[in-house]
């Protein structure tokens, strides 16, 4: 089994930690992406796991074995880099098998598995080029045989994409994909890329700031961010978050316009929180309750990309091309209360619809 | 800087011709001199067209001087200091470059301060080591084993006696090992080394750790072959060097079996000894046939050495 479990690890270079106690558990066969901003400490996590950071503190096991003092070759992962990392004067066969090269294999049985590992990433044909005379592409194939060739017990990516181009990019994507699902290794794949994140995941992690704010399938980290920093860093156009201020049960103010927030009755009056409605679920209708002055509009093909100011802040509105809006017009829509998110100011956390009616529930009980 | 002007053009080609005559006259001058017989060379003015004794100087030259023993002698000379000079800034710039450890930057300044101290600043010391090459350690312990009764001497507690420690005698004078080994360590070639190795990305460090390769496995696989154009330039350069050490050989050599080419070029230049005047078509002869073997090297090296000094080749 190949299960990862990391509990409480924590890393620091000299006084400055950068990962502040992180617990994360993997399943056998899982592919899992971790997903942040630049800096946020994923890349040293997932170095963490393969052994080339020192653990400061907490453990990480493989298969149920603490594997902090192990050797990377010792702890059965594989890694592709993100600038590939191939071994410049080794031709493409040396490359895929150097690792076996190193174990000692005997070079019938490793001729062998790097034709096959060679056939399973369309590379037969280039055994002998070096990575120089290699397209990007091919170069990534490479990374990935020669990640595949050890059998490893876990796969692990650095940002393996971002060198390509975008085309290439989504190519290889649903290569990676394909490969999991029919060799079905425990993966960890580390992006700061959410269409990445989304296509390829089991669930997402999703890291800022050395710790982690949520764990989930992609479905469930778009439909409920736990966190604002989730709801504002997911999707693209990103999520238009509304300071706002509750009136009466059901209703809040933001810079004067009144909004209907039913899903969310039992608040009590005078409660500040912070409203979050995703560009692409606002329903437009001519006549409706809300109105956005368009200061310009991105075409993005079948969709366009309506900026302007609402309640105080700036404010993306997703329509289909065919809505006729041009800067300087004015665009009437609703907001449906069911696709609201709401979170608390001070601590970033989703408030709950359920907590709140037991809230509420209590409080009428009182 | 690429244009296309006739007039820098001729210019430029000008300056060129100006330097190859300026580089080539004196040696041309030379192959005059060595082709010339003693009466003709020493006329003044000396003729600047080529005689026709040339073949008979060189192989009289050649017999006289038993360059044969004095060519190989130089040549195992010059290949060991090559070899031991990049194996040497290898390893230690390998070491300098991948590894951590206290005092890593100390040990890179103190090779890199050795650049101020050529052989020639610290010959008399280096003279003594060659004589006996276990005398420093023999120093060493004795200061070591003589500190207690130094130290009490000194605040004026007793007379305790002093331990003689004596080692072997090993001599390295007139031998290859007392040729080759002090000219060895070599500052330039560790920081060329060094400049290498930092050019190398860590990824590529950390991909060989994944795939299982320990720090000396890395090393043979990765690192040598990588730095092949390197190790050229270093080779012409040193092995260059080395063929044209003078003093050194001079200094430790005493047996003529043991000497080297150049300081048998010396021999061939003397002053008007005893009123006779000096015989310089066979010096000039001898001095051409001392020249050719680093003229190779680097004739045929020099395709790796610019390479090697401008840039990492992909």
């Amino acid at each position: 089994m190949a299960d990862i479990t990391i509990s409480k690890v924590t890393k620091s270079y000299g006084k400055t930690e950068v990962i502040h106690g992180v617990d994360l558990s993997i399943t056998h066969g899982e592919f899992v992406v971790i997903l942040g901003p630049s800096g946020c400490g994923k890349s040293t996590l997932l170095r963490m796991i393969a052994g080339l950071e020192a653990i400061t503190g907490g453990t990480i096991a493989i298969g149920g074995d603490v594997v902090n003092d192990r050797e990377p070759r010792e702890r059965g992962c594989a890694m592709v880099f993100q600038n590939y990392a191939l071994y410049p004067h080794f031709t493409v066969a040396e490359n895929i098998g150097y690792a076996l090269k190193v174990a000692g294999v005997p070079k019938a049985e490793r001729q062998r598995r790097i034709e096959e590992v060679a056939r399973s990433v369309g590379l037969e044909t280039y055994l002998d080029r070096k990575p120089g005379q290699l397209s990007g592409g091919q170069r990534q194939r490479v990374a990935m045989g020669r990640a595949m060739i050890r059998e490893p017990k876990i796969f692990l990516f650095d940002e393996p994409l971002s060198n390509l181009d975008a085309k290439l990019r989504v190519q290889m994507r649903l290569e990676i994909r394909k490969l999991h699902q029919r060799l079905g290794v425990t993966s960890v794949f580390v992006t700061h890329d959410q269409v990445e994140a989304m296509t390829l995941a089991d669930r997402i992690v999703v890291m800022n700031a050395g710790m982690i704010e949520q764990i989930g399938t992609p479905t469930e980290i778009y439909e409920r961010p736990e966190t604002l920093f989730v709801a504002g860093f997911i999707g693209s156009p990103p999520m238009n978050l509304v300071e706002v201020e509750i009136r009466a049960p059901g209703e809040a103010v933001a810079a004067n316009v009144p909004l209907a927030i039913p899903v969310f009755p039992a608040m009590a009056a005078g409660t500040k929180a912070i409203l979050g409605i995703r560009p692409e679920q606002i329903e437009i209708r001519p006549g409706g309750r809300h109105a956005l002055h368009a200061d310009f509009v991105e075409k993005l093909g079948a969709v366009q990309l309506v900026h302007g100011r609402f309640a105080g802040v700036d404010f993306i509105v997703q329509c289909p091309t065919s809505e006729p809006v041009a800067a300087g017009q004015e665009l009437r829509f609703e907001i449906n209360p069911e696709m609201l998110h709401l979170f608390d100011p001070a601590s970033g956390a989703r408030l709950k619809r359920d907590n709140l009616r037991q809230h509420a529930s209590k409080a009428i009980a009182a | 800087m690429i244009e296309r002007t006739p007039i820098l053009n001729f210019f430029t080609h000008l300056a060129m011709l100006f330097g190859l005559v300026l580089a080539a006259l004196p040696i041309y001058i030379v192959f005059v001199a060595s082709s010339h017989d003693f009466q003709t060379v020493n006329q003044v003015p000396m003729p600047l067209l080529p005689g026709d004794s040339l073949v008979e100087n060189y192989t009289k030259v050649w017999n006289k001087s038993d360059f044969g023993t004095k060519f190989v002698n130089s040549f195992i000379v010059a290949t060991g200091v090559t070899i031991g000079k990049i194996a040497i800034a290898a390893i230690s710039a390998f070491s300098i470059v991948f590894f951590n450890y206290r005092l890593k930057m100390f040990c890179f300044w103190l090779i890199f301060v050795t650049l101020m101290l050529p052989l020639e600043v610290r010959i008399v010391p280096t003279y003594a080591v060659a004589a006996n090459a276990l005398s420093p350690v023999q120093g060493f312990l004795n200061a070591v084993f003589n500190a207690p009764a130094t130290l009490l001497g000194l605040i004026g507690v007793g007379n305790l006696p002093q331990v003689a420690i004596a080692l072997p005698e090993w001599n390295l004078l007139n031998s290859y090992t007392g040729l080759i080994l002090p000219l060895v360590a070599t500052a330039t070639g560790t920081f060329l080394y060094r400049q290498f190795f930092m050019t190398i990305p860590a990824e590529l460090v950390e991909a060989a750790r994944m795939d299982g390769a320990g720090p000396l496995r890395f090393f043979r696989d990765v690192l040598l072959p990588l730095s092949k154009t390197n190790m050229a330039a270093l080779a012409t350069i040193m092995f260059v060097y080395a063929w044209n050490q003078y003093l050194w050989p001079l200094l430790i050599t005493t047996r003529p079996e043991m000497t080297t080419a150049t300081m048998q070029l010396q021999k061939l230049v003397p002053g008007p000894l005893f009123g006779q005047p000096p015989v310089w078509n066979e010096a000039m002869a001898g001095t051409l046939i001392v020249m050719l073997p680093p003229l190779l090297v680097v004739i045929f090296m020099q395709g790796y050495f610019v390479r090697g000094l401008i840039a990492a080749d992909k």
